[in-house]
């Protein structure tokens, strides 16, 4: 039963979206259209980044400093209960989206996108944001420059945010 | 990103030559390109769907029903900024862009909030200010489009199944942040 409802959601919301907007009469075809052709320029925007870092992590991967790292930070993951896989997406999420991207992505290419680790990195890419950038992007916005407590509380989130994923794929999965 | 990509390549090219991986390494400076590109043909798709369905959302006036929705919960949260009427209906606009994952319009909807709640700061992070960016910085997404896409893209058997993880995921991690933000308020002048 469960699983017939996650099924429907996504199928389900798209039908619910537009008949939403076709109420509001809204030429709801054409939005989809000029929206695609928005996502088809933000895939074209983020290619390049994707093709550098992808490249960086294959030579992290291929030279065995991902495994170093793995190993380096594999004591520090079992206390977390985090698998020690995916320490090098830990460290890289909250400093560069992209890489984030291309590590994680990297991760459910080499080990699978439906085994345990690949689907721990999906979840930690799902539930958490590149924390240093948006910090810099709003406090440099609005000209703050005592930050205080924001960022060792918003690293305080994205721990729970890597615990959690790897803990709820091991619960669900 | 200079220095992360630099980073990668020093920490690549020592370890390759430490364990006499040198051939791999070389092998794999092209087919990691390759990669990037069969990685972004694969998200292109996904991407340009959920591109269009964002745009249906914005534009029905999606986003404005669940600002309305959020709202009762971020008056708790910012109750400064609620007496600032601009500063009000920003905040609300960023939880509910962040929530359908509309990133384009989320981020500056959170920047007029920002620029509308620092007013008078003196250039001071105020507990509410920190509680918007613990907000953004943790992200509260309710459909992850561009993981799911990654995911299909790599064959994955059900792209969206783990949709409720994140749910239970970004809950905790929101809600952990705010309350270190809130016991750091105490100590953190």
């Amino acid at each position: 039963m469960g699983q017939i409802i996650l099924d429907l959601l996504v199928p389900g919301l798209l039908l619910g979206i537009s008949c939403w907007a076709m109420a509001g009469k809204r030429d709801v075809y054409t939005l989809m259209i000029t929206g695609a052709a928005e996502g088809l320029d933000t895939a074209v925007r983020i290619l390049p980044a994707l093709v550098v870092l992808l490249t960086a992590v294959g030579m992290l991967r291929a030279s065995g400093a991902m495994e170093l790292l793995t190993r380096l930070m594999t004591p520090l993951c079992r206390v977390l209960g985090i698998p020690p896989e995916t320490a090098p997406l830990v460290v890289i999420r909250p400093i560069s989206g992209s890489a984030a991207l291309a590590v994680g992505s990297e991760l459910m290419a080499t080990y699978g996108p439906d085994s345990p680790i690949g689907r721990t990195a999906a979840v930690m890419l799902g539930s958490t944001e590149t924390t240093f950038y948006t910090i810099s992007v709003y406090f440099g916005a609005a000209g703050i420059r005592r930050t205080r407590y924001a960022i060792p509380a918003a690293l305080a989130a994205d721990l729970t945010g890597f615990v959690m994923a790897a803990l709820t794929v091991r619960l669900f999965w | 990103m200079t220095w992360i990509w630099t980073i990668f390549l020093l920490l690549s090219v020592l370890c390759a030559a430490a364990t006499s991986q040198t051939a791999a390494l070389s092998a794999a400076v092209l087919s990691g390109a390759g990669q990037g590109i069969t990685l972004t043909i694969s998200l292109a798709g996904p991407l340009c769907l959920w591109s269009g369905v964002s745009r249906v959302m914005e534009e029905s006036g999606l986003t404005a029903r669940l600002s309305a929705l959020v709202s009762p919960l971020l008056r708790r949260l910012f109750p400064d900024a609620w007496t600032n009427p601009a500063a009000r209906d920003a905040l609300c606009g960023n939880l509910a862009a962040n929530l359908l994952g509309l990133g384009n319009a989320a981020t500056p909807l959170g920047i007029r909030a920002v620029r509308q709640m620092a007013q008078g700061t003196g250039g001071q992070a105020s507990d509410e200010l920190c509680r918007l960016v613990v907000m953004n910085t943790a992200s509260v997404q309710l459909i992850p489009a561009t993981v799911a896409a990654v995911r299909a893209g790599l064959g994955s058997a059900a792209p969206f199944d783990l949709l409720p993880a994140v749910w239970i995921t970004s809950l905790c991690s929101v809600s952990v942040g705010l309350l270190a933000a809130k016991a750091l308020s105490r100590w953190v002048r």
